[in-house]
């Protein structure tokens, strides 16, 4: 077995040091009831590299991979081109193989970069402070809530029907198990609905995704206005981080907690994750916000350094009273993530985000031209929903046997929404080329 | 996993002993290089990525462009490489050595799962296109759950958490949701023995269950007397981790698991340290209704400074039809996601957990990592395991005081008893062991056991690397006994990147992000250091 | 006359003209070694006898502070939220927490005087 280094001959003298005569008497705590006497039945033996590389290269050939095919695909997840040195950077063992930064003389590493990463989530986002990442956005949006609710002292939390099904989803789960109210809005496939209407002083918050998940921009001001009146914080959801180059960012709108799917930046589809959260508050929130956070200081010759610090909030040491049960955070996505942003910079990441935008905009141009398509969106940023004359979810079928990846029917994350099963989300990043368009525009003239 | 409760962490230390360094004009020492925060590096007009000119088009930003700067930094692609890999000289890792972080598992991560996770047909797939056009990443995630069944005995897995701390949240709603079915949803107390990881109460408290703390015995498992008296008619479930988090195998667990079900109530197991009977032991034949499996420790997939990490949880009969969605169904048409409930609204799972489908990324990793070791080699891992901590046990004992007596499983635990009157903490010394080179071992945790040092060597580490570790613990335990060395331990780490740092400062006032104002290395925060 | 009696929480409470002030004792600030963070009770707040009204968190440690009296809060110490080291450097002086008019001051019957204090703490070493 090439990843165990005793041999046998090490084995026996390591056996007559400890004084047992063979390894079962170092099991024998485990009831022989128990015991397996060998081999667990069923499954494969050892094997080496090419072996390995085989059978898994065979499961990954029966995908059709998103560089492959004209593609669209986004609601939530986003095919970027990540740069090659991310990938080599993160790779490096003294990032990949090292735990949590719990020794910081020795990791120091990793708690300035992420040092580095908080300050770029507030930057992004128009926050003051920032985490050092969660899962993802989905579970990010959940801890959103359970923080607004201890903030506030309420329990009912107000959702978008903007919102991405599956993070309703998330939040409608952890709210039925950990015992607070969700009212849920209609689903807004048009992007008008009104949500300070549903704020009251019950309300600890109000949960919006922006662009929403069917791609609309909305000035957030007036909601963030109603929310602060009626005592309650203003959660805003972006799962396109690309969008923030380019637009007013939640903070300026008066957001109170921002969280961000990560995922767009340095760390690729993955076929769902690992994906990285991004969390941030205001500076007085601080003291509430889940997960781990990083800070300067100095060592005791007074240079300056970084430790994870406010760990009382957090379960190791709260234990039951803990802010939240989170343990780990995406720690090698964040640093994927703050890697690709460094390399893109102000002015690479500005550009990036009109690129996005710019290509989405020809591209809805063009779809609009198709007979029978139309475009739902006044407003987007890289992605739009467009109404197709019948159900979506086949015409994504028939397009995929001819490659090309068309983008989400909305019935695969609505599929109790009726009047949802024409619609169809397209998400144009700065990979799709003019021939994609014009592939996809032909592709639908022919299936419709 | 681990925590300090020393109280002399972060207080600046007087500068006694001789520092053995020379001043250097830049302050790098050789190889090791000082490196300022890429801020401190910016200029606007520089980017390391080039991209094309944008389309000219009419926005349809609806009147929302960003007015104003980000104010992110801009530095070239050499600059940006050169900075991240000063800072990974900052670290220390597998990579480099024995890293022995009791309860955290830290083994060595093969490159093959990299390159594996790093095919386009796993890395390059999106989790909502068509799924006939994913079959075999779906077809990837069902094998990975088969090996995870069959090796634990369990009938069924939840895939989708995404930590060990979210697969104890899956867990414990399972059985939250199999209670609210069977009408006992009164029942509202957790039983978690006192040496439990603080994720135990954490979760549990969290969905609403008071926690009762049951005392250990002095043989370090669980009083199962104690448990006993208290398994009321009110309580829901226990959360036991076995091998618990003293490295010690719960002997008497399967009459805990008798009482516990006959008592009305669920066995939820903490697998945070299955990595010492995987192969041997099928969790399953012990009474248990669910475990969640780390997969970074056991299956090998790559801490990262602290994730992603993947937690899928193996669920009893009776508490399979709660588990949340999705999950994978193989039937004639192939391979399938069942994602959202049917119309008929009959579903029973407990909910979504995550957007998506899991941690695929890590799931390709895990299943590389068993098909290298199959069946046999798996069973090998467990025992080297074992047979590596009951070795550092042995050699140690002769300076060091273990916590408990008899064989341990995949870790051994010492307490601080050797120190006694030495004026040296357990956090002093592991501060000692970073000048030898050594990552120190998990420290202050578990709670039960005074100054606490627990130690895990893993099974990739070979018997060379095991003396070397032993011969340095024993030197250190000498010195730190021969009654004039206590200085020198309080002044350490004197040789790492960075001596101890000053965690109070960073409590009292929270820098948690660099600002213009801040001037540069050591500057901004020696004025605040200072005020 | 002021009395001061103490907890077996190692909290002090300070009796002038039946409103109590609250701190934390020597003991216990050294325990917890350097106090990072201290969260105070809203003034007007009622609370009960043995109710968690307020926080101390070290670097490593956190510990609710539970009042010893019930009443209703007339004064928190605000400059803690800027100074939280007072509470090591002055724990009976201006390292106080909250101050609370007593509903009921035969709760008081229970709490130790300074003799009874000084001898539990040494029975704790």
């Amino acid at each position: 077995m090439r990843y165990l280094p005793l041999t046998d001959a090490d084995r026996r003298e390591m056996l007559a040091t400890i004084g047992v005569r063979s390894i079962d008497d170092l099991f024998r705590d485990v009831p022989t009831s128990v015991r397996l006497p060998g081999p667990i039945a069923g499954l494969s033996s050892h094997m080496g590299e090419m072996e390995v590389e085989r059978r898994l290269g065979r499961m990954a050939a029966r995908n059709l991979a998103a560089s492959d095919a004209p593609f669209f695909v986004g609601a939530g997840a986003y095919k970027h081109h990540v740069p090659a040195s991310v990938d080599h950077l993160i790779q490096r063992g003294e990032f990949l193989t090292s735990y949590t930064p719990y020794q910081p003389e020795i990791t120091q590493g990793t708690l300035q970069y992420l040092f580095e990463f908080q300050t770029q989530v507030t930057m992004l986002t128009g926050m003051e402070v920032a985490n050092a990442s969660m899962y993802d956005g989905s579970t990010g949006a959940s801890e959103a809530v359970l923080m607004a609710n201890r903030v506030t002292r309420r329990n009912k939390a107000v959702l978008s029907g903007g919102l991405h099904p599956h993070y309703r989803a998330v939040i409608e789960t952890t709210a039925r198990w950990q015992g607070f109210r969700v009212a849920g809005a209609p689903v807004d496939a048009d992007g008008i609905e009104d949500l300070a209407a549903l704020v009251d002083k019950e309300v600890s918050c109000v949960v919006v995704q922006n662009p929403s998940v069917f791609g609309h921009v909305r000035d957030l001001a007036p909601l963030a206005q109603a929310c602060h009146a009626a005592g309650a914080l203003l959660v805003v959801v972006v799962t396109e981080v690309v969008s923030l180059g380019l637009l007013t960012p939640p903070g300026d709108m008066g957001a109170d907690i921002v969280v961000c799917e990560g995922q767009s930046l340095g760390v690729g589809l993955n076929f769902g994750g690992p994906y990285v959260g991004l969390f941030a508050t205001r500076e007085k929130l601080m003291r509430q916000m889940p997960g781990r956070l990083v800070g300067e200081t100095v060592d005791a010759d007074g240079k300056r350094g970084f430790v994870l610090t406010l760990s009382t909030r957090e379960q190791h040491i709260r234990r039951e009273k803990a802010t939240s049960n989170i343990c780990t955070n995406a720690g090698l996505c964040a640093l994927a993530f703050t890697i690709h942003l460094t390399l893109l910079g102000e002015r690479g990441f500005t550009r990036l985000a009109e690129l996005n935008h710019a290509t989405a905009v020809r591209a809805a141009e063009r779809l609009a031209r198709v007979p029978g398509v139309k475009v739902l969106n006044d407003s987007f940023f890289n992605e739009f929903t467009v109404m197709l004359p019948k159900p979506a979810a086949p015409v994504v079928e028939a397009l995929a046997e001819r490659r090309i990846l068309a983008g989400v029917p909305v019935s695969r994350l609505l599929p109790h929404a009726p009047l949802c099963a024409d619609l169809l989300l397209v998400a144009v990043t700065e990979t799709v080329s003019d021939d994609d368009i014009e592939a996809l525009a032909a592709g639908l003239e022919e299936v419709l | 996993m681990v925590q300090s409760t020393d109280l002399s962490q972060g207080r600046r230390a007087a500068a006694t002993a001789p520092v053995a360094a020379v001043e250097t004009f830049t302050g790098n020492r050789g190889l090791q290089l000082e490196e300022r925060l890429i801020f401190e590096y910016a200029h606007a007009d520089r980017s390391g990525v080039d991209l094309p000119e944008p389309p000219k088009v009419k926005d349809r930003l609806g009147g929302l462009r960003r007015r104003g700067a980000i104010g992110l930094p801009g530095l070239a692609e050499p600059q940006v490489v050169q900075h991240y890999t000063r800072l990974s000289q900052k670290n220390y890792a597998i990579d480099s050595g024995l890293y022995p972080l009791g309860s955290c598992t830290m083994k060595h991560n093969p490159r093959l799962n990299e390159r594996m996770a790093r095919l386009p047909g796993f890395g390059d797939v999106h989790p909502l296109q068509p799924q006939s056009t994913v079959q075999g990443a779906i077809e990837l995630i069902g094998a990975l759950a088969g090996w995870l069944t069959t090796l634990t005995g369990m009938p069924a897995v939840a895939m989708s958490p995404a930590a060990g701390a979210h697969g104890e949240m899956c867990g414990m709603m399972a059985i939250a949701a199999a209670l609210a079915a069977s009408g006992e949803g009164h029942r509202k107390t957790v039983l978690v023995p006192e040496s439990a990881h603080g994720t135990n109460p954490a979760t549990a408290a969290a969905l609403g269950f008071s926690v009762k703390p049951i005392a250990a015995t002095a043989d370090g498992r669980v009083d199962v007397a104690a448990l006993k008296a208290a398994l009321g008619s009110d309580v829901a479930a226990i959360m036991l981790t076995n091998p618990n988090t003293c490295g010690l195998f719960e002997r008497d667990i399967r009459e805990v698991a008798d009482a516990v079900r006959a008592a009305g109530a669920y066995f939820y197991c903490d697998g945070a340290n299955y990595n010492a009977i995987v192969g041997r032991v099928r969790p399953g034949d012990l009474g248990i209704d669910c475990m969640h499996i780390n997969l970074h420790k056991t299956f090998s997939t790559p801490h990262g400074g602290g994730g992603p990490g993947s937690g899928p949880v193996v669920l009893s009969a009776r508490l399979a039809p709660y588990a949340p969605r999705p999950w994978v169904v193989r039937d004639d048409a192939g391979w399938r996601l069942a994602e959202e409930d049917g119309a008929a609204g009959d579903d029973q799972a407990l909910g979504r957990l995550k957007a998506f489908h899991g941690q695929m990324g890590m799931f390709v990793r895990a299943l590389a990592y068993m098909l290298s070791h199959g069946a046999d080699g798996l069973r090998q891992v467990a025992e080297d395991a074992v047979l590596n901590a009951n070795y550092v046990m042995a050699r140690l004992k002769a300076e060091l005081t273990p916590a408990f007596d008899g064989p341990c499983m995949h870790e051994c635990l010492f307490d601080d008893d050797f120190l006694k009157d030495t004026g040296i903490s357990t956090l002093d010394f592991a501060k000692a062991m970073i000048d030898e080179g050594y990552h120190p071992m998990t420290m202050y945790f578990p709670l039960v056991v005074h100054g606490a040092m627990l130690i895990e060597p893993t099974e990739t580490q070979s018997k060379h690397a095991l003396d070397e570790f032993c011969d340095t613990m024993l030197h250190l335990a000498r010195k730190a006994k021969s009654g004039t060395a206590a200085e020198a331990f309080k002044a350490a780490p004197l040789l790492a990147p960075r001596r101890r740092l000053d965690e109070t400062l960073a409590a009292r006032k929270p820098i948690l992000r660099w600002r213009p104002t801040n001037q540069g290395p050591g500057d901004g925060p020696l004025k605040q250091a200072a005020e | 006359m002021t009395t001061v009696k103490y907890t077996e929480e190692h909290e002090w409470i300070r009796i002038e003209n039946g409103v109590g002030t609250v701190g934390i004792t020597d003991y216990a600030q050294e325990q917890l070694g350097d106090v990072v963070f201290v969260e105070v009770p809203e003034v007007g707040r009622t609370i009960a006898k043995g109710e968690a009204v307020a926080v101390v968190e070290s670097v490593k440690a956190a510990s609710d502070i539970y009042t010893p009296v019930s009443g209703e809060v007339v004064a928190a110490n605000s400059a803690l939220a800027d100074a939280p080291g007072d509470v090591n450097l002055e724990p009976t002086g201006k390292g106080w927490f909250f101050m609370v008019r007593l509903a009921d001051p035969s709760e008081l019957d229970g709490l130790m005087d300074q003799a009874k204090y000084d001898a539990f703490v040494k029975s704790l070493a």
